[in-house]
């Protein structure tokens, strides 16, 4: 094992991804851009349309109460939403969102509770879209008070106290630190983000240096030279290692510069931005970096992945056709560990990529459970030894090396 | 010195089974000599010397260049062997003078040797105006110098070139050749593989037919003629190949 000539091959193969356009791209410019744009523009976005979905006043249609006067008076005096005037077409009119919400008062609705007779007050809505939502939060507040009194109002009618209905009181009091709450929310997008970034930073290198390399018709060249084959793939692993570990890195730290500039640009911005960019998160550097010591051996296992698939194809698009659905495999179990309800498991921790979303969740809420650190960061340094073992193997086939 | 013994390699092929690139292929070049593997396209050639400069290796039988054994000891014939062909390209974000030393640093060279010997071969091969040209920007004579520097940088005793003309215009096609004779003259062991007549006249001190992956003639332009009663190599070259070529087809 000669260091020197896994160096020699490093060193020359760093000089010529520098050199590299494409390489530069993938690797250094797209994350230092993308990030800002994306997290600035979107956020941006975000926050403005939540500021706005909160500051238009919702219509809302009330049908029939024309004998229940007081309830029609009580909802006109709410505030933060207006009513209209009763339309025939007031369905269409809900689902054109020009109404937000209609609420319907049966014939003789005050009558009949003054009778004790139990009647059904109904709120038609636009279900899961804010506005409407938002719209029926305050009517349906209004009549559950509205009904509280009528209780109350009979119970001191026959002299009991209001304590009857309620033996006792259920609160919720939340008592996590600020930072893991928003942790939960936004941890898996981080893990999410760091294994999507660690897989396609070290994608265009893997591709230049192995299909790239038979496509140019250096491969030969290079195979004359007494350098050993698996100092020559230990070379050029270390290179895709670095892209892969260089993108990430950047778009971290560009994330990070961006989400900070967003926190201060909503915080001068008036209190109710302030509080929907809160939960962008700040980053401390103790998180950032167990992130990335766990994600290390993450881009071991992809680099030599990468690389394993890409020195089959004979060229670079026929590299790329290969890859590209790789992401689809990718992306799928990062993403299912963003899903609510999917925590760590001893199985769960087993499985390569979704372990480590899993676990960057955790560990950006501030939460460092050591024995799930430390079998994942096991298993995932052997899926990474292994394919670096198929790497330097595929390396030594003549049949992948020379395939025509 | 190269001595190949029963040199072998067969592939696996999907559609045609079982090929016999080559087939129990012995032979031995001398220092100082020119060994020339002539034979059509599909003959063996470029698996043979791909053997010889240990990028693929023997099914069966060996070779011992320079001592070493091919399966053996691969490592130690690539340092001492020269290896070209018009399929070694350059790598082009290089420079001619890092990818000259990139091969004398993969050759184990120290670095005060390496700066030597890089300026003597740019001196000498008159390089020295495009040292600092990446590579993907010179004109095919330079790139073929380049690729000419990267050979001899770690001074090897015995030189392989696949094909080395191929595709190439006069010019450059003759500098190459005045290079394989240049190589003989310092005494190194030189074997080259070409299906031009011409060139096999002008430079060979031994020839080699080869056609099948079998190696069905050697000797001396000389020897060839007496022993097939031609005068020229052409006609020699299809009395030797024309029934296995027959048979080669029908497979």
């Amino acid at each position: 094992m000669s260091l020197r000539n896994v160096g020699i091959v490093y060193r020359k193969e760093l000089t010529e991804a520098l050199r590299d356009r494409r390489t530069l791209i993938s690797t250094i410019i797209v994350p230092l851009l993308l990030f800002p744009v994306l997290s600035v523009g979107f956020g941006a976005l975000a926050v403005a349309l939540v500021g706005k979905a909160k500051e238009e006043t919702p219509k809302v249609m009330i049908l029939g109460g024309e004998d229940s006067p007081a309830v029609v008076e009580g909802l006109k005096k709410l505030e933060k939403i207006e009513i209209v005037p009763a339309a025939p077409a007031w369905k269409d009119q809900i689902i054109n969102k020009e109404v937000r919400a209609a609420v319907e008062i049966p014939p003789g609705f005050e009558r009949d509770v003054a009778r004790q007779k139990s009647d059904t007050v109904k709120i038609y809505n636009y279900k899961e879209e804010l506005k409407s939502e938002f719209a029926t939060d305050k009517i349906e507040k209004y009549l559950k008070d509205y009904r509280d009194n009528v209780v109350k109002e009979r119970l001191a009618a026959k002299n009991l106290p209001g304590a009857v209905l309620q033996p006792f009181e259920v609160k919720q009091e939340n008592v996590a630190p600020p930072e893991k709450v928003s942790g939960a929310a936004f941890g898996g997008i981080i893990g999410y983000m760091v294994i999507l970034l660690c897989m396609t930073g070290g994608m265009y290198p893997a591709m230049d240096l192995t299909a790239g390399e038979k496509e140019r018709g250096t491969m030969e060249t290079i195979l004359s030279s007494p350098i050993s084959r698996m100092h020559l793939v230990l070379g050029k692993f270390f290179l895709v290692l670095t892209a892969s570990l260089a993108t990430a890195a950047l778009s971290v730290l560009s994330m990070g510069v961006s989400f900070s500039f967003l926190h201060r640009f909503s915080e001068n911005s008036g209190s109710q931005r302030g509080e929907a960019a809160a939960f962008l998160l700040q980053l401390g550097p103790k998180t950032v970096l167990s992130v990335f010591i766990m994600a290390l051996p993450l881009a071991v296992f992809f680099s030599a992945t990468l690389m394993t698939i890409a020195l089959f194809a004979k060229t670079y698009k026929e590299a790329q056709s290969y890859l590209t659905p790789l992401t689809f495999v990718v992306i799928i179990p990062a993403i299912a560990a963003m899903l609510p309800g999917v925590e760590l498991t001893p199985k769960l921790s087993l499985i390569p990529i979704l372990n480590m979303s899993l676990l960057c969740k955790e560990l950006v809420a501030g939460t460092y459970h050591w024995d799930f650190i430390a079998i994942i960061f096991i298993s995932t340094c052997v899926y990474a030894a292994v394919a670096l073992f198929l790497a330097i193997k595929m390396f030594q086939r003549e049949s992948v090396l020379f395939r025509s | 010195m190269i001595e190949a013994c029963g040199l072998s390699k067969r592939f696996q092929d999907k559609k045609r089974g079982d090929i016999r690139a080559v087939d129990n292929v012995s032979f031995t070049c001398q220092p100082g000599k020119i060994y020339g593997l002539l034979g059509a396209n599909g003959a063996g050639k470029t698996t043979t010397l791909r053997m010889l400069a240990t990028i693929l290796e023997p099914t069966d039988g060996t070779a011992l260049v320079c001592g070493h054994d091919v399966v053996e000891q691969p490592e130690k014939v690539r340092a001492n062997v020269g290896f070209l062909s018009t399929a070694t390209a350059l790598y082009p974000r290089l420079t001619a003078q890092e990818l000259v030393e990139y091969f004398g640093r993969l050759n184990g060279l120290d670095e005060a040797t390496l700066e030597k010997r890089v300026d003597d071969i740019f001196n000498r091969l008159d390089m020295n105006g495009f040292r600092d040209r990446r590579c993907d920007k010179l004109s095919t004579g330079m790139k073929q110098k380049t690729s000419i520097a990267r050979t001899l940088v770690h001074d090897p005793p015995v030189m392989i070139f696949d094909e080395p003309t191929n595709g190439l215009d006069i010019m450059t096609a003759r500098t190459i050749t005045g290079f394989i004779r240049e190589c003989r003259d310092n005494g190194k062991t030189v074997i080259f593989s070409t299906h031009i007549m011409s060139e096999v006249e002008k430079l060979c001190d031994v020839i080699g037919i080869i056609q099948s992956g079998k190696l069905l003639a050697e000797g001396t332009l000389a020897q060839l003629r007496d022993k097939y009663a031609e005068n020229d190599l052409e006609e020699i070259f299809v009395k030797v190949v024309a029934p296995h070529y027959v048979s080669a087809e029908a497979n």
